[in-house]
């Protein structure tokens, strides 16, 4: 360090730096949202080539580079397939730590979903089923889900 | 392949929190230093490639504020925003399509942001990124698949860090050098089970630089070049839910790849030394697995078994890796140069003897979406 910032404290400058933005969801993803909001079923769309069930659903299937047009209803129950107990927070995380973040594999899809376990932490094993708690107050968001739970 | 090397490398010490020098101060030193560690000036570069990203640097085009720095006024610069390697990638690209010389800078300041906010960032913002995941909530959730599917204990994963934070000690450049247990590590906060802090890497400030050239410039340096034998990256499914995260196959790939062009067949007896990158302690072994260095589900072994360790058949992290420092995209940059300098011989108290090829990895995207691998070699 140069000799003469040893008997300063160098300076900083504080930004704030909040750039608004809006998402539109596609096509997809609102229907996928809407249903969640209107009608509490989670939906996926189906690849006509490998047969594949996506959820969240996408318009198209990355390893057959094809369209998705078919949509499927999922069930709102599943399998943790992966999980993690978090200990730490920060102002983006919907609810205070501890809480869990879990890979579910819902039934009728063939892949995982990321979703929130707040509640039997202790209880919590890769192979248990859970099931979606839907909030009461929803607006087309992914946390109309408001956590799963184990079944 | 035979006809580019790294002949310029450079470094800054990594540390938590750099306040006297801000990023084009950073970069200007690597560059400077990067140059004069191969013999060359500024005019022997014709083409420059900066490595930011602009939700860490809290600037859009965040590679435009260091191109004065690195020497990039009328010349050909380029930013890549993702790990060091991959910029590096770019910068070989380059002098391939007939550049003379490249240099590629990476700069990065975590202690100026916020590091959960801008990972959060990498994540889809319609399905996930409400849900606060970040870049360590993510690497738990791989490290649990991970330990889970083979039996792997935390213990295990422990001496990860063990290793890597004790050969630090040999790192003039690391930020955190240290001689921890494994029951230090176990009993260190819990960050996201199975990660402890101990089992995650620091926040780290830092810059660095290599020079790749072609071969008319390659005779003109004043050192030894390290000869990039082979390289290939490759990417697999973007969200989480997509993969099997206990199962690297883009690293695997571009592993194969690069050894392939390399003409390596073993690479646990052909490769003398290996950096790769480990952000948390469990992808060190992982990574190893994806890299055909050892079978799937036996990465964890190869410190007990004294593979890894220093003086072992196959040294991994000498420097102490991105356990003991983690500027991001830096970070994989200096496991580049790092490899260089074991094979020019140059890696000081941290070198390994006759280390003649060495392989350095750098990864992008949560639990590591893509790998980029190098193979440089001290003679051609």
């Amino acid at each position: 360090m140069t000799e003469w910032l040893k008997d300063v404290e160098p300076l900083t400058l504080k930004g704030q730096i909040a750039v608004p933005y809006t998402w539109w969801a596609g096509e997809t993803g609102s229907r996928f949202l809407v249903s969640i909001r209107d009608k509490r079923k989670i939906l996926g769309t189906k690849c006509k080539e490998c047969g594949k069930v996506f959820v969240p659903p996408r318009k198209n299937c990355g390893r057959c580079f094809t369209n998705m047009e078919e949509w499927v209803e999922i069930a709102d129950e599943g399998v943790i397939k992966a999980h993690t107990i978090v200990h730490y927070a920060h102002p983006l995380q919907p609810v205070g730590p501890p809480f869990a973040y879990a890979l579910i594999r819902l039934d009728g899809a063939d892949v995982d979903f990321l979703h929130l376990i707040k509640k039997d932490l202790d209880k919590i094993r890769n192979g248990l089923r859970v099931k979606a708690i839907f909030s009461e107050q929803r607006t087309g968001h992914i946390l109309d889900i408001d956590s799963f739970e184990l079944i | 392949m035979d006809n580019a090397a790294i002949v310029g490398v450079a470094q800054t010490k990594y540390e938590r929190r750099k306040k006297d020098q801000i990023f084009a101060d950073l970069v200007f030193d690597v560059t400077r230093a990067a140059l004069d560690d191969a013999g060359l000036g500024i005019d022997d570069i014709d083409s420059v490639v900066t490595v930011s990203n602009d939700f860490f640097d809290g600037r859009t085009i965040s590679g435009m504020a260091v191109g004065d720095a690195c020497g990039g006024q009328d010349k050909n610069i380029s930013t890549v925003s993702g790990d060091g390697t991959f910029g590096a990638f770019y910068g070989l690209m380059r002098v391939l399509s007939g550049y003379k010389a490249t240099i590629v800078v990476a700069h990065c300041k975590g202690s100026e942001g916020s590091l959960p906010l801008a990972t959060n960032g990498m994540f889809d913002p319609i399905f996930q990124r409400h849900l606060g995941i970040d870049a360590i909530s993510s690497a738990a959730i791989q490290a649990n698949v991970y330990l889970t599917r083979y039996g792997i204990r935390e213990e295990d994963i422990a001496q990860v860090s063990v290793k890597n934070h004790g050969n630090a000690r040999r790192n003039p450049f690391a930020q955190l050098p240290m001689e921890i247990t494994v029951a230090d590590v176990m009993k260190s906060r819990k960050i996201a089970e199975p990660l402890k802090l101990l089992d995650c890497c620091p926040i780290s400030d830092g810059a660095a630089a290599i020079i790749i050239a072609g071969e008319e410039v390659v005779a003109r340096c004043k050192t030894k070049p390290a000869w990039i034998k082979g390289v290939a990256h490759c990417s697999e499914d973007y969200l989480l839910g997509d993969r099997d995260l206990a199962n690297p196959v883009a690293l695997r790939d571009a592993a194969r790849r690069a050894y392939k062009m390399a003409g390596i067949r073993n690479p646990l007896a052909e490769i003398d030394v290996a950096e790769v990158l480990e952000p948390f302690s469990y992808m060190e072994p992982l990574w190893l697995e994806g890299l055909d260095i050892c079978e799937p589900g036996k990465g964890f072994r190869m410190i007990d078994e004294g593979v890894t360790v220093m003086g072992g058949k196959l040294p991994v992290n000498p420097s102490g890796g991105a356990l003991s420092a983690n500027p991001v995209l830096v970070a994989g940059l200096a496991r580049l140069i790092e490899a260089s300098l074991q094979v020019r011989g140059d890696a000081g108290a941290r070198q390994i003897k006759g280390a003649g090829t060495a392989l350095a990895h750098g990864f992008n995207g949560p639990c590591g979406q893509s790998h980029c691998v190098w193979i440089v070699g001290g003679n051609r």
